[in-house]
């Protein structure tokens, strides 16, 4: 029978041994009565030469090797048994550990499935994206498609190389029309990924070009949709933003590419200006390495190729770097930090839960000091009653991990769910093993943290001591400890209030800050043209107006306008600028925010004129390019605000220097927070109709519409969808937003982490509050017969009040240094973390603390008023 | 009872238990009568320290116990040797005569120089 199997036959064990043991003694006394003894005086002989059964029987116990087993097992419903008759205690204790480890252990779920996970593809790390940057664009941007083509003949370090844009348009067939996002990638892009497909193939490389026979993939959701999910879906026609498309693949479920997509056309096929163009770089590119190159191989290989082509290519490519990085650390760099960010917000929750039961345990400690010592007295060693103080630590912080992983079940998804935007990898986040082994070391160090203090002041050998005593005189020692729990507590407490007070100012100042542009009653949304119309320049231009006139004549339509690029929402046309006569270093020219957009948009926004006018009719096809910039750019080009009549060269648009006709208030294109900090903060805007017809079938695919009615907003845009569908048949609008909503979207992220950092702040007041009161009760209990004394020598119950505040105000002041301190720390994190932190203010602090400190002192007071109560005599009488 | 009785060197009694057991398989008494007899009443084997050294020889795998009845049929936990502990009574006693001897040697030396 091994170890384990003993301990579970112990009764049997027991029994045995019992027998044994009786039956030496039968024999012996046996033996001696057959020696002539008398049967009492033989019994009574053999039990003193075998020395005491119950000795000897101790004793063969101990040899067995089993003994700490068996005491553990004791130990462990001894403590269950007293856990479930201090039943208030333990309820106490069990909920604020399974609090502080369910939210911890929530925490890391997401961080492990969105951060730490390698990604869900065939040799996930050896899956890289390369970058082009720029000294004035910065980092992470994309390639133009004849880079593209280059770096994948020229690399060495990279097996395949995939390239991808976003797309989008009208399914008309089958079906009814619908809107689908699509993504145009090269014919590599599933190799890269090592994506099988559902159904069919992927693009072959002679797909892959100009002029070949259109063919499409379409995702697992659509072909559920539209083709029922049947195997002939391989094959059928498809009639997708006024083309007809042969279906050859279906991706599988679940696939996405930076957002979920329904259509997935060849790059190579299309044929729009910009794909010849080195200047445009809009290719998202993923690669998968080389066996045995690594990140850093693929680094160099990129730089050596980026000054290759720039040597090659001055014009377009000047000054241009190219770099690449492991494909996990771009797809989450976006919101690395806030999860960080969290996890340690959840970790000073779970610490101050840790400190609160430490305090408890102490308590409870104290309170058994003689126990404990009459423990001592009849024999029990130091070690087994640290390891008894460690088994119920253990078990206390074993039930409440239990309880948390149950809470971070429940409570991860809504969590996610609830994250702005959507988080990368969501589908990812699963509690699974490596998450139970986070919360099994999570509860293991809270158990040793909290136990540790109870166990390091079990008694030693001067048991006489609390004996005599009568365990009053002992809370000596135990106060330092639980002064150290409180300015513990309330060092972390001032770190989450101050942080979400921070959070919480920096939020209002946002909120307050002028967005540029007036949002009541305006409403965007983008717009998908009828495939039919877009087959000409004069036919597109035409839709245009159409769609325009179309849109005056709803109900409601105060003023209406099309424009590339709407403020707070995705989309961006940064081009280089300059107003000096001869242009700078294509590298060094700054850069500006272009919006194309119709004679009205300025009255739809409501961005105020400053100076000159902005476009109407006149300004054409043919006649002068005008361009009307904000008031920035006017500051930053001209040095003034008055720019009108200027000239500024913007290659970009047209060959010679464009003149400058007004000037227009700044919107906050990024963001309320994120303005502020964007590289790119001037903007200027340019007729739609003068963009050249090259292009214009570009726009189309781009364009939006902003509306100002006098009515509910979004009944307005219902009625125009209607009207279009009536006439056109297959005109669509989408990602309808009011203004209202970009812009209060722009903060989401600060409103979320707000919104959680109060929770954990509130979380974190609560437990230091039910801290100091329980220590500065148990310190009051202690002081009883003190207190009583100073009452009979004639103190008066407000001066005992005043002393028991009085030592809560030393623990709780020693925690605000302490806090503040840490508090400065975390304002560090948080500025470099959030969009439009600022240096922590004196305000707060005072603030958050005084709300502390008016907390704790409502929680002394209790106590303090008890110790006030106090009957002289009868507290006397105790002692 | 009052002739001059040694107690047992320390670790000694394993190696006794052990030999006696080797004859063949025995109850606790029967093994605390056993070497009362073969030692001549000499070494006083405290009955006490018995039954922990046999546990903890049982424990350590040297010996093995089985119920069975005796002669006089009544139920008793007999112990036997096992492989392991035939191996470490060999072990053992081996190194018991090196030391004994040792220590004669040393005995007789310093008895020839104190003449």
């Amino acid at each position: 029978m091994n170890r384990w199997g003993r301990l579970w036959h112990r009764a049997q064990i027991e029994e045995q041994l019992e027998k044994e043991v009786r039956f030496h003694m039968e024999q012996r006394a046996a033996d001696l009565i057959a020696g002539g003894l008398d049967p009492t005086q033989a019994r009574r002989q053999a039990r003193l030469d075998l020395g005491g059964a119950e000795q000897v029987k101790e004793r063969c116990r101990d040899a067995r090797g089993t003994r700490w087993l068996e005491d553990l097992w004791q130990d462990v419903n001894y403590t269950l048994r007293t856990l479930r008759k201090n039943l208030g205690f333990s309820v106490v204790a069990l909920v604020t550990l399974g609090l502080g480890t369910g939210a911890t252990t929530a925490m890391f779920t997401v961080i492990d499935g969105v951060l730490l996970k390698p990604l869900a593809y065939p040799d996930p790390e050896k899956l890289v994206t390369i970058h082009t940057q720029t000294q004035q664009e910065g980092d992470n941007w994309g390639f133009s498609y004849p880079d593209f083509r280059d770096c994948s003949r020229e690399t060495r370090s990279l097996k395949a190389v995939g390239g991808w844009t976003y797309g989008g348009g009208t399914l008309s067939a089958p079906g009814p029309s619908e809107y689908l996002e699509a993504r145009q990638i090269s014919a590599e892009l599933f190799a890269v990924l090592g994506v099988r497909l559902a159904a069919g193939r992927a693009f072959l490389s002679e797909e892959d070009r100009p002029g070949a026979a259109p063919v499409a993939i379409i995702s697992y959701g659509l072909w559920q949709r539209r083709y029922g999910g049947a195997a002939a879906a391989v094959g059928m026609p498809l009639q997708f933003d006024g083309k007809s498309y042969t279906v050859v693949g279906v991706a599988p479920a679940g696939f996405e590419l930076e957002g979920e997509a329904d259509v997935f056309t060849p790059l190579g096929q299309n044929s729009e200006v910009r794909m010849r163009n080195r200047g445009a770089r809009f290719i998202h590119i993923v690669a998968r390495l080389r066996e045995g190159a690594t990140p850093a191989a693929a680094r160099a290989d990129m730089e050596v190729i980026g000054r290759r082509l720039a040597r090659q290519y001055p014009k377009s490519n000047e000054g241009l770097g190219m770099t690449a990085q492991p494909l996990r650390q771009e797809m989450v760099e976006d919101v690395r930090s806030t999860l960080w960010l969290l996890l340690g917000a959840v970790t000073l929750v779970l610490l101050i839960a840790c400190v609160n039961v430490a305090s408890l345990l102490l308590s409870r400690a104290v309170s058994r000091e003689r126990e404990f010592a009459m423990r001592v007295a009849l024999g029990a060693s130091r070690s087994r009653l640290i390891r008894q103080c460690l088994v119920e630590s253990g078990v206390l912080s074993f039930c409440g991990g239990a309880f948390g992983v149950v809470l971070a079940a429940v409570g991860v998804h809504p969590f996610v769910a609830f994250w702005p935007d959507s988080l990368p990898r969501a589908g990812e986040v699963h509690l699974d093993w490596r998450v139970l082994v986070f919360a099994a070391a999570v509860s293991i160090s809270c158990g040793i943290l909290f136990g540790l203090a109870p166990a390091l002041r079990t008694p030693e050998a001067s048991l006489e001591q609390p004996l005599r005593s009568g365990g009053r005189t002992v809370a000596r020692e135990s106060h330092r400890w639980h002064t150290g729990f409180v300015v513990c507590e309330i060092g972390l407490a001032v770190v989450l209030l101050v942080s979400a007070g921070m959070l919480g100012k920096t939020l209002l100042r946002l909120s307050s800050l002028d967005p540029g542009v007036n949002v009541h009653g305006v409403v965007t949304a983008r717009v998908a043209f009828s495939p039919a119309a877009l087959t000409s320049p004069e036919r597109i231009r035409a839709a245009w107006q159409d769609f325009l006139d179309q849109t005056r004549r709803v109900p409601g339509v105060e003023a209406v306008a099309l424009a590339d690029i709407i403020p707070m929402r995705e989309g961006e046309n940064e081009l280089p600028y300059w107003a000096t006569p001869t242009p700078p270093p294509l590298n060094e020219a700054p850069l500006a925010l272009a919006s194309s957009a119709t004679p009205d948009y300025l009255k739809v926004m409501g961005i105020p004129l400053i100076a000159g006018r902005f476009f109407d009719e006149r300004d054409r096809l043919g006649s002068a390019p005008v361009i009307v910039i904000d008031e920035r750019m006017a500051r930053d080009a001209f040095g003034r605000a008055n720019a009108v009549g200027r000239r500024i060269s913007i290659p970009a648009m047209a060959p010679a220097p464009i003149l400058v006709v007004g000037v227009v208030g700044h919107v906050r294109h990024w963001g309320l927070a994120a303005d502020d900090q964007s590289r790119v903060r001037d903007q200027c805007y340019y007729p739609l109709a003068q963009v050249p017809d090259g292009l214009v079938r570009f726009f189309s695919s781009v364009m939006s519409v902003a509306i100002r009615t006098d009515i509910a907003p979004l009944t307005t845009v219902q009625e125009l969808q209607q009207e279009l569908w009536r006439s056109t048949g297959d005109a669509t609008l989408y990602e309808i937003r009011t203004m209202g909503q970009l812009v209060s979207a722009s903060l989401d992220r600060h409103r979320f982490l707000l919104t959680l950092l109060g929770i954990f702040a509130g979380l974190a007041l609560v437990l230091a509050c039910v801290g100091i009161y329980g220590v500065l009760a148990y310190l009051t209990g202690q002081r009883v017969p003190e207190i009583g004394v100073r009452m009979a020598l004639g103190a008066t119950p407000g001066s005992v009040i005043q002393l028991v505040l009085r030592q809560s105000l030393e623990m709780v002041l020693g925690g605000v240094i302490a806090g503040s301190l840490a508090a400065l720390a975390a304002a560090q994190v948080l500025e470099h973390s959030v969009d439009g932190m600022r240096r922590p203010d004196p305000a707060t602090f005072v603030l958050m603390i005084s709300i502390l400190v008016a907390a704790a002192l409502f929680a002394s007071f209790l106590p303090a008023r008890r110790a006030s109560r106090i009957d002289p005599v009868a507290a006397l009488r105790q002692e | 009872m009052a002739t001059a009785k040694s107690d047992l060197p320390q670790g000694t009694l394993d190696l006794l238990i052990l030999k006696v057991i080797a004859l063949g398989p025995l109850h606790g008494y029967a093994i605390a009568q056993r070497l009362q007899q073969i030692s001549r009443d000499v070494v006083q084997v405290p009955q006490g320290s018995l039954y922990p050294a046999l546990h903890r020889l049982e424990n350590r795998g040297y010996l093995a116990a089985d119920w069975s009845e005796t002669a006089t049929g009544r139920e008793a936990k007999f112990y036997r040797l096992t492989r392991k502990g035939r191996a470490q009574l060999e072990t053992e006693a081996a190194s018991w005569e090196r030391l004994t001897g040792a220590v004669g040697l040393i005995l007789k030396m310093s008895g020839g120089e104190a003449k």
